[in-house]
């Protein structure tokens, strides 16, 4: 596990000095911008399961796929035009936070590496991004499933 | 309807807190994401993922957080089925459509177009 | 001869006999437009990848200054160049068109001086004739190595800075009349602990207050002996940090004699949030604009302390912090 070295009096007093110098984030405006924006793909995805529910005969607990898929393919679309990385230097996790994020990082991968090949290229480097999440999205259900019946079974 | 309105307060509160983790806590997005998928695995094994879906619909399933919660579910439920194993059997169970939709839709993507830089 | 510990005095003084500056769409819009030969029309420049779009820029760059000089690449002893590219192909790749012996450098954004002061030194001890020193960087191969994919939807916070497209090529002469290389400062490697790969204004400023400082010590003067001293790419962000360290080692420098490359070429533009950077920024604004300003006579001596990044995409990852260095090269020219 890699750590970061022990930073100097000499580096820390640079760092102070740095940091009071450097424009500063302004947090509060990316949090409002972020959750009008979040807040609004999650109820473009509540329509949409709507429509699913009602003009294609899904149950309520399953029309949260095909939502998930129209979001999906309109993030790849948007992405490949060009304009999605736009609307997220704006909305920053109200883009990134939603399905939307994770569709955006394994098309824009795709679309970048493309001079790499197919197969090294687009195949070998499409998870940059999303890997972190499959990988430790799965490790965690996979403790926190093992903990469960584990817990069942002393239970009884 | 209630729902849609829910779906909004809850899902813009979820990426609020992205936010906040990005910006505050200095977090890549990458980091970010993991983040919001574990505590959705978490909370999906303890069970209360599934209670703010109720009432929250598309504000709790859409966020990246309910992938996790899809993981841990599925995994349980075939475990509560078929023991043990099920942990491993179940896990991708009830989240294929969201992985198999962005891999195909970005490969066509990469297919399609060109960055744009 | 060398002077102190770690500047040379170039006797001989070689001559800039030709300098060219080519940029991207981007830069044919910028502040300093005028002051660039060529513009590419897109970022492929015909080719079908990003780096390979690099390769093409660097070797426009290098035959505009050679048909500028009216030489033939043959006339030339040794080109020096580098840039951002993983093995600094783009280098190597330009050196197998143009074919002369070739000589890779590598000092991320401060490698135009880096390499202007090496082909002065070679030139100055007698060891060529002609000497060309390039380099060049292209904003969307950056970000892909360095950052994310171009079309990923990463927030940049305000201390990012925006790699410009384009090269810059000079080449060294015995005789002739224009700029000439009259002396150079190498840079230290400086690590103040900065670890944020979309703030290197913070991480570059210590490493350019050194090597400043380090300048004025060994040749004896004061900034005023220069009409114009700018840095390579430290950005806004990193330039109001270099004030206050230099103030803080009481070298006061009045506005209108510091700048900074990174500034002038977009000025304050949303799009770059804290100004210019790459090779191809010191590069290109040196090469074309203030060459340029002192052909006209607007300036007589100037001195260029290009700035440099040094971290890889893997060091980040290693929790490493980010070290800067500086390479300054004085310029003179009396009209």
């Amino acid at each position: 596990m890699p750590k970061r070295k022990k930073s100097t009096p000499v580096q820390k007093d640079y760092q102070t000095v740095a940091k009071k110098i450097e424009p500063k984030r302004k947090v509060v405006i990316n949090v409002i911008k972020s959750y009008l924006i979040g807040g609004f793909i999650c109820f473009v995805s509540q329509l949409l399961q709507l429509f699913f529910i009602k003009y294609f005969n899904f149950e309520e607990s399953k029309a949260g796929n095909p939502a998930i898929a129209v979001l999906i393919i309109v993030s790849a679309l948007l992405t490949g035009l060009g304009v999605y990385d736009k609307i997220a230097q704006w909305s920053g996790a109200g883009t990134a936070v939603p399905i939307t994020g994770f569709a955006n990082s394994l098309a824009s991968a795709a679309i970048e590496h493309r001079s790499e090949g197919y197969v090294l290229g687009v195949g070998g480097n499409m998870f940059k991004i999303a890997g972190p999440v499959i990988v430790f999205g799965t490790f965690a259900a996979f403790v926190v499933a093992i903990i469960r019946v584990a817990l069942q079974s002393m239970g009884g | 309807m209630e729902k849609l309105i829910w779906a909004f307060l809850i899902g813009g509160g979820i990426c609020a807190v992205g936010q906040i983790l990005m910006d505050a806590l200095r977090m890549t997005p990458a980091h970010t994401m993991t983040t919001m998928v574990v505590i959705g695995a978490v909370l999906g094994g303890l069970g209360w993922y599934d209670k703010l879906v109720d009432f929250a619909g598309a504000g709790a399933t859409t966020p990246i957080s309910s992938f996790g919660n899809a993981l841990a579910k599925g995994a349980i439920l075939e475990a509560g089925q078929h023991g043990w194993i099920g942990v491993l059997t179940g896990i991708f169970e009830l989240t294929s459509t969201g992985i198999s939709a962005a891999i195909i839709f970005g490969f066509i993507a990469s297919l399609i177009f060109k960055p744009k830089g | 001869m060398l002077v102190g510990r770690q500047s040379w005095c170039f006797d001989s003084k070689p001559v800039i006999i030709s300098s060219a500056a080519v940029g991207g769409p981007f830069e044919s819009k910028c502040l300093l437009a005028d002051d660039f030969d060529e513009f590419a029309e897109d970022l492929w420049l015909g080719e079908d990848s990003f780096e390979k779009a690099e390769v093409k820029l660097l070797e426009k760059a290098c035959e505009k200054a050679l048909e500028k000089a009216g030489l033939k690449s043959e006339d030339v002893n040794f080109m020096i160049s580098g840039d951002l590219d993983n093995q600094i192909t783009s280098s190597s790749f330009s050196a197998r068109g143009l074919k002369i012996p070739y000589i890779g450098i590598f000092g991320a954004c401060s490698t135009s001086m880096e390499g202007l002061a090496l082909a002065s030194k070679i030139m100055d001890n007698g060891g060529a004739n002609y000497v060309l020193a390039a380099t060049a960087s292209h904003n969307a191969a950056a970000e892909k190595q360095f950052r994310y994919p171009t079309e990923y939807g990463a927030q940049k916070p305000p201390t990012s800075q925006w790699t410009v497209t384009g090269a810059g090529a000079v080449i060294l002469g015995r005789k002739g009349d224009g700029p000439r290389v009259v002396a150079a400062t190498i840079g230290k490697v400086i690590d103040m602990g900065i670890s944020d790969p979309f703030n290197l204004g913070a991480a570059m400023a210590p490493a350019a207050v050194d090597t400043i400082e380090v300048h004025f010590n060994e040749f004896n003067i004061e900034p005023d002996f220069y009409d114009l001293i700018a840095t390579g790419d430290l950005g806004f962000t990193g330039y109001s940090i270099a004030n206050e360290l230099l103030l803080k080692k009481g070298i006061r420098l009045r506005e209108n004699l510091f700048t900074d490359c990174g500034m002038l070429i977009y000025g304050k533009d949303p799009k770059v949030f804290s100004g210019a950077s790459g090779c191809a920024c010191s590069a290109t604004v040196t090469y074309g604009h203030l060459l340029n300003k002192m052909r006209k006579g607007e300036l007589k001596r100037i001195l260029v302390i290009a700035t440099g990044a040094l971290l890889s995409p893997m060091s980040y990852q290693q929790k490493e912090s980010i070290p800067g260095i500086a390479h300054g090269v004085s310029i003179e020219y009396f009209y």
